[in-house]
């Protein structure tokens, strides 16, 4: 195995695939920071090039998985300073993130997003070359009823949410589950249109996109706008502290090696995702934490967990990609599609037939994550002052990007519609106090719980024992009751000794 | 401002001289063609485009400078048939990437009222050949042995492919069941999944019993020994696939698969049309296609103009016939 990692080295560091690493992890933070261009629609944007220059498969997959992970660790710093997610995996990073950067901690907050990503990215690696085999059977074990009962567990992510604003958080969840039911019925005869309401256009469902960069990134500019109407004019926040003590990544390591594994087992499934992923590393965190975190309210461990977790969930979805050639997430998915067409058979002889594939892009990923590493922490100096950058130049700039960003996917005038009427919702969650991130999580879960339910029953006949007949299915039972129960009980116990 | 009104001046003349420019005039190659594909980058569609025919035309040197390749997604290719016969009816520069999926949804009436005669069918050059997979250590030998399974008992036999239910892959499966004389065909479990990889880890795990779909999706498992061809509905054995038997000598003629090719608009003239159908027979005909064709697990399939419009309209009619026994459209 090390003959193949070496050789995987000598791959990865080739005059070529050096260069690409780099423009891959930097076009990656860029995109990631960037809300509305997500590493989906850069890959698909850059495809034609790299077909035209006809890289080598290998070369084409450490360039496109540059970009990937590039992008999870870019993905927060939007969050952060302008509490609009660079992609929906970094949404729950806003929870925390934003409230320590309107205390004037921004800078301790994006450090620590640079070094949980680093952490989470570079251990997730090492978990990719020794467990790539067996936890590709993992992938094959997973149905439709074990990822029914998954979803069900990333659900319970919603009781992380404080008592008082509980009920807004399901209300806000449940809105998401609404509107991931708009579309054609894929698994009805004929495909049911389910409110679409005569529009030929939703007929597609709604993009995950328009929606977060509706509700996040409009709503925040109409925020602005009347705040500013009502002259409420934004202070500037000053920078109190930039640089992260030891103490305080000490105090965050434990969570973020939980989190790493955590979102490494959950991107490893194909059909979960890097979303789920930074939900569940982020529930855990809070739920341990107990009533001593300032969870919600601006904690750097609620920073540090969805990041280390998206990212070695990034890592994690290669597995099923180079060993099963079955694609874990839609950005897999699109660079799947692209080594197909590089002439690349998907499947189990992926491993055998391309061995630089898999171990030339582990090798890559080990000097990606340096570069990304050396390249965010001195910037975060720089980027904590976008945050004295006048509001007025901001704002714009913001409207621009989502504009864009949402154009790009389909080039659809609707969804820019659609994105204005979801910003308009944003816009009223925000005043009246509905938190934003239960949307994100309704909006993923709910193809994917829906989808997997009526699979599972489909393959029963309708017998609900299905979903606790297997080992797999019985164990995410335990943790979501854990979840749910072991906070009352602490809560219990406690009240019992006062 | 003088100078201005000049350069505007020259710039749309410049531009009304290209675009008066007869393209078709004899021997003169078209310039500025376009391919549109009907989804987003990396998949079927977007190959056809990019690989036949903005590579290859341009290096056989049948059209003039470069080919430009637009990805339209949307409704399963519906946004860009309907952009092609409301804006685009009569430019002859354009062609668009269709396959079996076109057809198939163009008979069940999911592109609204569009239809084959909306636009000219150019011609295919590549056939990914339907198949039917079990697992490695399914009971099923032989297509038989399935189909008497989904006769007496369906319930213990799932399938699954990557369309929707009553979208292709299903319908390949239909083909077999209503070939073996299996006259409820709504009594076959069909569970669809997002794509060919996905649907096959459910044949190799054995929670489904068999998987409908095309060859290029399962040569990686095969090679791989995880799972078994029980048929290939083509002609003639496929060679990617050893010595997997045909539907057809097993006693069940089905024929089924997803072709690659183009249509046109349908208001363009005669010339420009036989333009792209012998643009698209130099391409079909060449070794360079040969070469890219079988490395994407495409099989040798041909057919051009008037009997590839044929072949289309037979293929519409059979898909709508069968979406009508299962009530999916009336």
């Amino acid at each position: 195995m090390f003959e193949l990692l070496l050789n995987g080295f000598s791959v990865a560091l080739s005059g070529l695939n050096i260069v690409l690493v780099f423009i891959g992890c930097f076009l990656g933070t860029v995109i990631g920071m960037l809300p509305g261009i997500g590493p989906i629609n850069a890959i698909a944007i850059l495809f034609p090039i790299v077909l035209q220059f006809e890289l080598p498969p290998s070369s084409a997959l450490i360039f496109f998985g540059g970009i990937f992970y590039g992008s999870q660790y870019g993905n927060s710093i939007s969050s952060i300073l302008l509490n609009v997610p660079g992609t929906s995996s970094a949404a729950v990073t806003c929870i925390d993130g934003n409230p320590l950067a309107k205390q004037g901690k921004a800078g301790p907050a994006l450090a620590m997003s640079a070094v949980a990503s680093f952490s989470g990215g570079t251990l997730s690696i090492f978990m990719l070359i020794f467990f790539a085999p067996y936890l590709s059977k993992l992938a094959i074990d997973f149905g439709p009823a074990e990822y029914f009962v998954l979803m069900v567990c990333a659900f319970t992510a919603l009781t992380g949410f404080s008592q008082g604003s509980f009920i807004k958080a399901m209300f806000s969840a449940f809105l998401g589950l609404a509107i991931a039911t708009v579309g054609i019925d894929e698994l009805s005869f004929g495909g049911m249109r389910r409110f679409t309401f005569g529009i030929r256009e939703l007929g597609d469902g709604i993009d995950f996109i328009v929606v977060v960069i509706g509700v996040f990134a409009v709503g925040e500019l109409m925020l602005f706008l009347s705040d500013f109407a009502s002259d409420k004019s934004q202070k500037i926040v000053p920078l109190n502290k930039v640089l992260l003590s030891f103490k305080e990544i000490k105090e965050s390591a434990a969570g973020i090696l939980r989190s790493c594994v955590t979102g490494f087992l959950v991107g490893v499934l194909p059909g979960a995702g890097a979303t789920i992923a930074s939900f569940l590393a982020y529930n855990t965190e809070k739920k341990l934490a107990g009533s001593k975190g300032k969870f919600g309210r601006g904690d750097l461990r609620g920073v540090a967990a969805p990041e280390s977790a998206n990212n070695s969930s990034a890592v994690g979805s290669f597995i099923p990609l180079l060993v099963l050639g079955v694609p874990g997430s839609e950005t897999t998915a699109v660079m799947l599609a692209a080594l197909i067409t590089l002439g690349v058979t998907p499947g189990p002889t992926m491993l055998v037939d391309q061995p630089d594939m898999f171990w030339g892009v582990a090798a890559s990923m080990f000097l990606g994550n340096l570069v990304l590493i050396i390249l965010n922490l001195p910037m975060v100096r720089v980027l904590a002052k976008i945050l004295l950058v006048p509001r007025w130049i901001l704002m714009p700039l913001i409207a621009m990007l989502s504009i864009v960003g949402v154009y790009v996917i389909n080039g659809s005038e609707f969804d820019l519609i659609l994105m204005l009427i979801f910003g308009v919702v944003g816009f009223i969650m925000r005043k009246t106090g509905f938190p934003l991130a239960p949307l994100v999580l309704g909006l993923v879960l709910g193809g994917l719980i829906e989808v997997n339910f009526r699979r599972a029953l489909t393959y029963s006949y309708g017998d609900y024992s299905t979903f606790y007949e297997s080992p797999i299915s019985i164990g995410l039972w335990v943790i979501t009751f854990a979840s749910l129960l072991v906070p009352l009980i602490f809560r219990f116990i406690k009240k019992q000794r006062q | 401002m003088k100078k201005l009104s000049v350069c505007v001046f020259i710039v749309f003349s410049m531009i009304s001289f290209v675009m008066i420019t007869p393209t078709w005039s004899g021997q003169k190659k078209p310039s500025g063609c376009e391919c549109l594909a009907p989804a987003g980058a990396g998949g079927g569609w977007d190959f056809t485009c990019r690989v036949p025919a903005a590579q290859l035309m341009q290096k056989l040197d049948l059209i003039d400078g470069a080919m430009k390749v637009v990805n339209m997604s949307g409704s399963g290719g519906g946004k860009a048939f309907a952009h092609v016969v409301t804006s685009r009816n009569t430019d002859e520069s354009l062609i668009v990437a269709a396959s079996a999926a076109t057809a198939t949804r163009l008979a069940q009436k999911v592109y609204g009222d569009y239809k084959a005669d909306d636009v000219r069918w150019v011609g295919a050059l590549g056939m990914d050949y339907g198949v039917v997979v079990v697992g490695k250590d399914a009971p099923y030998k032989t297509l038989d042995d399935l189909v008497n399974q989904l006769k007496s008992d369906p319930r213990k036999a799932p399938i699954v492919g990557a369309s929707s239910v009553g979208g292709w892959d299903h319908i390949k499966m239909l083909l077999v069941a209503k070939e073996a004389g299996i006259k409820n065909l709504r009594s076959i479990n069909y569970i669809p999944f997002d794509n060919g990889g996905k649907a096959l880890l459910e044949v190799v795990s054995g929670r489904a019993a068999a998987f409908t779909g095309d060859t290029s999706e399962i040569i990686g498992q095969l090679n791989a020994g995880e799972v078994r061809v029980l048929a290939v509905l083509s002609d003639n054995p496929v060679p990617a696939l050893g010595d997997a038997k045909t539907a057809k000598s097993q006693g069940y003629n089905v024929i089924g698969g997803n072709w690659r090719a183009f249509y046109a608009p349908a208001g363009i003239s005669d010339d420009a049309y036989g333009f792209w159908v012998s643009a698209v027979k130099a391409v079909a005909g060449s070794p360079e296609w040969t070469e890219l064709r079988e490395k994407n697990g495409l099989a040798e399939f041909t057919s051009f103009g008037k009997d590839f419009d044929t072949f289309v309209r037979k293929q519409i009619e059979n898909v709508a016939s069968i979406s009508r026994e299962l009530n999916i459209i009336k």
